[in-house]
């Protein structure tokens, strides 16, 4: 039960942090609507037709998810900001916590900003583009679930890398090309339960893959 | 440490034994495909890739998983060796991934007169493995050497073999909705001749990687334990 | 309390620590001293737990909720205030009566004005303090303290002094310090890293 009671008091803390701060967040949701706006002008000729159709339910559904996994992608990387800052990372490391609560704490709170994100980019999306079905939405969901475990541990990875900000994406891409197909099939197939299916199955196995190995990643 | 690898990298090295034998099966493979194994009625030459395009597949796959075996390994046990182990592992496992492309490429071409496919899942699934991989370099060549970049690799090296059926599932998948398959086709229909074929490139190819494997790590080793001898005489 | 053999530590090439054997009974105040780079943080990270041995063996009795730890970062939250900094460790440390021990600390260290601020606007000698409440919110049975008086002024430094004054005794205390004289009464042990 300490180990929950730790979770969510470092999630309250992060919570706390980005209330306070403001900076994260905003950052996030302004980048979504710029990028869609910025994939409506990038379609070429004739695609106001097209979305009005919904005959290319897939492309559109895939600059929905690009747009959604590269927003993502902004949070992250400032995501153990505050823990770099002040050195907490190592106060948290020193405490008799639970290292996978740490990464738990954290990915808890990147998921409620996740949420907070898409409570944005999924209407602007239905403005721009095309309407959003209930699959996709549960997509979505699944997908944040696989984002935030993996995004957490990728970049811890990342702040002890000399590059840091460059790398997370090289980290991140190859492994969210999944939660892509798992999510435009779950918004585009006849047989949305298959992707979803997938989409569970890929946050569990990453899921306990993450909260077995965080200790190490941030051990010396 | 430096004594027990001493003797790992000097004399009584199975390198150079292996080196030779790999060398000898590869010939042997390479008369057999071109000269023994019938030509295929369908496709002609350009199908003899097969026999070298797979075994390499297959042998990457071995390679990602010595690696992440390792890994596992050395967060286990904590013993410095894995590391180097799992590095080397995974390194020869990205070149021939690299292979697997190159030859899935030109088999592709050869056949269905495109340099790629992307109804092909192994070739898709290489690729996915190959991005992975490759920022796994990227990853530890910007941390400094030390336990938190050996941490760190093998951490990266598990979940790249967790990536291999995930992704494959996903190509599976996304085939059959978002890419609708516009080739098919059948696996080779192997004659006796040809299985004998593929089995000897197998082993010949395995026996190079595993060659290569422990000529990287000897070459490897050695360099540290200069670097070590030289720093022990300079203090 | 301490126990080391051929306790060694190094990063890739580079030797941190050289061979150290080490004991430290319960209940000790060791003072370690040495030039820079001879090791003295790299011993006192490897003792908190924040590093692992690369050889040797290291025993140290003490879980990890027993040990506190003062290092060169305060290992704080910039945008947090010093209270909330303190109730955060306070809940990891399950610390009892958190309130009350974190008032009593800041206090104690004359932080208390400040506790409403955050940690981003301290000085550095404020950021000093505000760390050693941390070290020793949980009450810690074992202490470790990388140069703690380290930027601390003439009164934050009298505050540690007495604070130690009143732990050498009853806890194990391990100090590094470019300044071995001002600990010279309270010291025990001492260990000279070359």
């Amino acid at each position: 039960m300490t180990f929950l009671a730790d979770v969510a008091t470092l999630a309250r803390k992060d919570l706390r942090l980005e209330l306070r701060a403001r900076d994260t967040l905003p950052a996030m949701l302004l980048f979504v609507v710029s990028t869609l706006v910025v994939f409506r002008f990038a379609l070429p000729e004739g695609a106001d037709d097209v979305a009005a159709q919904g005959a290319d339910d897939v492309a559109a559904q895939g600059l929905l998810w690009v747009a959604l996994v590269f927003t993502a992608l902004l949070g992250l990387a400032r995501a153990w900001a505050p823990e770099r800052e002040g050195g907490a990372l190592e106060g948290l490391v020193l405490a008799p916590t639970d290292r996978s609560a740490i990464w738990l704490g954290k990915s808890a709170a990147v998921f409620i900003f996740l949420c907070a994100l898409d409570a944005v980019a999924l209407p602007a999306f239905a403005l721009f583009f095309a309407p959003v079905s209930l699959s996709t939405v549960a997509g979505v969901l699944l997908a944040n679930v696989g984002i935030c475990a993996i995004g957490t541990l990728l970049a811890a990875m990342a702040a002890a890398s000399r590059t840091r900000e460059l790398i997370l994406p090289l980290l991140f891409l190859p492994l969210a090309i999944p939660l892509v197909v798992g999510g435009v099939g779950a918004g585009v197939s006849a047989e949305p339960a298959r992707f979803l299916a997938f989409l569970g199955l890929y946050d569990g196995v990453f899921a306990i893959l993450c909260w077995a190995s965080f200790e190490y990643v941030v051990s010396e | 440490m430096s004594t027990s690898s001493l003797n790992r990298s000097g004399f009584g090295s199975p390198v150079p034994l292996l080196a030779v034998l790999a060398s000898g099966l590869v010939g042997i493979a390479l008369a057999l495909v071109f000269f023994v194994a019938p030509e295929d009625a369908d496709q002609g030459l350009s199908q003899k890739i097969f026999y070298f395009h797979v075994p390499i597949a297959l042998t990457a796959y071995a390679c990602f998983g010595w690696g992440a075996f390792k890994a596992l390994l050395l967060l286990w046990r904590k013993e410095e060796r894995y590391d180097l182990e799992s590095y080397v592992a995974v390194h020869q496992g990205t070149i021939f991934g690299a292979l697997t492309l190159a030859t899935g490429s030109i088999w592709a071409k050869a056949s269905w007169g495109h340099w790629w496919l992307w109804s092909e899942n192994q070739l898709v699934l290489f690729l996915v493995l190959f991005l992975f991989y490759s920022a796994y370099f990227m990853l530890r060549f910007s941390i400094e050497e030390g336990p938190r970049r050996a941490n760190i690799s093998a951490v990266y090296a598990l979940f790249g073999i967790a990536l291999v059926p995930v992704s494959f599932l996903a190509i599976r998948l996304a085939e059959n909705v978002i890419h609708p398959t516009v080739f098919t086709r059948e696996g080779p229909q192997m004659t006796g001749t040809m299985f004998f074929t593929f089995c000897v490139a197998w082993v010949a190819i395995s026996a190079l990687a595993y060659a290569l494997y422990r000529l990287e790590l000897l070459g490897k080793r050695l360099d540290s334990n200069l670097r070590e001898l030289r720093e022990a005489l300079s203090s | 309390m301490i126990s080391a053999r051929a306790l060694e530590k190094r990063y890739g090439r580079k030797r941190a620590l050289r061979p150290l054997d080490l004991d430290v009974a319960s209940g000790s105040f060791l003072v370690v001293t040495g030039a820079n780079g001879s090791g003295k943080t790299t011993l006192l990270r490897l003792l908190a737990g924040l590093a692992a041995p690369s050889r040797g063996t290291l025993e140290v009795a003490v879980d990890r909720g027993r040990l506190g730890y003062l290092g060169h970062e305060a290992l704080v939250y910039r945008e947090l205030t010093a209270l909330e900094n303190l109730d955060l460790y306070g809940r990891l440390y399950r610390v009892p009566e958190r309130r009350e021990r974190i008032g009593m600390l800041l206090e104690r260290f004359g932080l208390w004005e400040a506790r409403g601020e955050r940690a981003s606007a301290f000085s550095r000698g404020m950021l000093q303090r505000l760390a050693l409440c941390r070290a020793l919110l949980h009450d810690p049975d074992l202490l470790v303290l990388d140069e703690p008086f380290t930027a601390l002024d003439v009164q934050g430094a009298a505050l540690l002094d007495h604070q130690l004054a009143e732990l050498g005794g009853t806890r194990t205390v391990v100090v590094s310090t470019h300044e071995p004289e001002r600990l010279q009464r309270l010291a025990s042990a001492r260990l000279a890293l070359t």
